[in-house]
């Protein structure tokens, strides 16, 4: 057995990446711990699809505003310098490319960088796509936070995907229990090992060439 | 003189017709614009295509509409969450169809429909399925999608604060599609937790202009979907 990153050190790794004053939106799960480790002297600014700038942390039980939710439905807070706007806003500012960084989970990440995150196909699943589209296709800088593994220990970093693509090429940095991955041209790329981790037992479990850190 | 004040909650939605294409504002509970769902539910209108980001949660609001087998098409991004059981259930046993659009993609549509735009093209679904049998167009060598507006006969909206005229602000994130529905409907029905005189609303501060609206109904104290539903409550 690996030592590997929790999931938390996952999303303080992640955290390291994003620079100051960046606008920031953030999927499901994983990806919300990452507003836990913003590094000491920098400021992000969270952007929720259903409408707002300045996301806070969620409020005590007796605190929530029944009309200040975030995009997983979840009550949250604003900080002071929020700002609330529109759907057709809120997507202006994903599509146009106004928002810096996206974090995401996934079911699947392939060495192209295509990403799928939104539904296994299966004929009696329910498609459920939301916002995903959009934002793997308008914000700058794709990351994905997930497991190097599914639970039976199927890769999801992958040569192609087998499941339906939430976006094409989409995804340039990938934080995983075992490593720190990027999408290059030449395929996936260790930049960096978690502790204990050696980059053979990263080869074994990913479902692609990948290349050793330089 | 203009006032588009209704009565009540069932005047405002009486005339909605069996067929009817029904916006509903609202992401998740936060906006939901329960008691004109509910009034709808009362009316009985059948046969509806309703447009949603979701599907309702429960057996209260929108999922209560769907429940009484008025809706014979839903319109939106994401019909399945914790809570929501009603449509999967009908989804799955064949007796509602489903048109399922990315988020941003519906929200400006619906924004596209209110402008007098009748098509648009945007980078989202390109290279996915959703994209299949849609025309597609290079723009400064990238791919995008065309996607058409989505109009609605009504709009069923909630809001904070309505003056007679149809001047209206939202709280918080219960905007989301509201101002964008208001726009795009033909007849918008809107129930305010306040109805205040003429130029009680700044108008540095108005959302939705009040040429959008057409009826407003004082509702002053909305349940919530989420008090129904923790308190274990259905509609009828």
């Amino acid at each position: 057995m690996s030592a590997g990153w929790t999931r938390e050190q996952m999303a303080a790794r992640a955290a390291q990446d994003i620079p100051d004053g960046s606008y920031v939106n953030l999927g499901i799960g994983i990806p919300e711990l990452v507003t836990r480790f913003v590094p000491a002297g920098r400021e992000f600014i969270y952007h929720t699809e259903n409408g707002m700038l300045g996301m806070g942390p969620p409020p005590a039980e007796d605190d929530r505003d029944l009309d200040l939710m975030n995009a997983g439905k979840k009550y949250v807070t604003a900080v002071p310098g929020a700002a609330y706007f529109h759907h057709a806003d809120s997507f202006s500012m994903i599509r146009g490319g106004h928002i810096d960084v996206c974090v995401l989970g996934t079911m699947q990440v392939a060495a192209n960088g295509d990403i799928a995150n939104w539904s296994t196909g299966a004929p009696d699943a329910i498609p459920a796509v939301g916002g995903a589209m959009d934002l793997v296709q308008g914000v700058r800088h794709i990351y994905v936070i997930t497991q190097h593994t599914t639970r039976s220990g199927e890769p999801k970093l992958v040569e192609r995907c087998s499941y339906p693509l939430t976006g094409p090429g989409v995804v340039s940095r990938i934080y995983t229990d075992l490593a720190v991955v990027d999408v290059t041209a030449d395929g996936f790329q260790v930049v960096e090992l978690a502790p204990g981790v050696s980059f053979e037992e990263v080869e074994d479990k990913t479902g692609a060439p990948i290349l050793p850190p330089e | 003189m203009i006032n588009k004040k209704y009565s009540s909650v069932s005047k405002a939605v009486a005339d909605i017709p069996d067929g009817a294409t029904v916006q509903v504002g609202g992401f998740g509970a936060s906006g939901s614009p329960i008691e004109l769902i509910h009034a709808l539910i009362d009316q009985g209108a059948r046969d509806l295509t309703v447009i949603n980001n979701n599907t309702g949660n429960g057996e209260v609001g929108l999922a209560a509409l769907i429940g009484n087998g008025q809706v014979s098409k839903m319109i939106c991004s994401f019909p399945r969450s914790s809570q929501s059981r009603v449509f999967p259930k009908l989804y799955r046993e064949g007796r509602i169809e489903l048109e399922l659009v990315p988020q941003g993609t519906l929200a400006e549509r619906i924004r596209a429909a209110g402008a007098g735009i009748p098509a648009f093209y945007t980078p989202t679904t390109v290279g996915t399925v959703l994209a299949q049998g849609k025309e597609s167009r290079e723009f400064d060598g990238r791919s995008y999608v065309m996607e058409a507006w989505l109009k609605a006969d009504y709009a069923l909206i909630k809001c904070e604060v309505a003056d007679p005229l149809g001047n209206l602000t939202y709280n918080k994130t219960a905007r989301n599609f509201s101002p964008l529905m208001c726009m795009a409907a033909t007849t918008t029905i809107v129930q305010t937790k306040k109805l205040v005189a003429a130029g009680d609303i700044d108008p540095e501060h108005v959302i939705t202009p009040g040429i959008f609206v057409n009826r407003i109904v004082e509702v002053p104290d909305p349940v919530h979907e989420d008090i129904l539903i923790a308190e274990g409550r259905s509609y009828p």
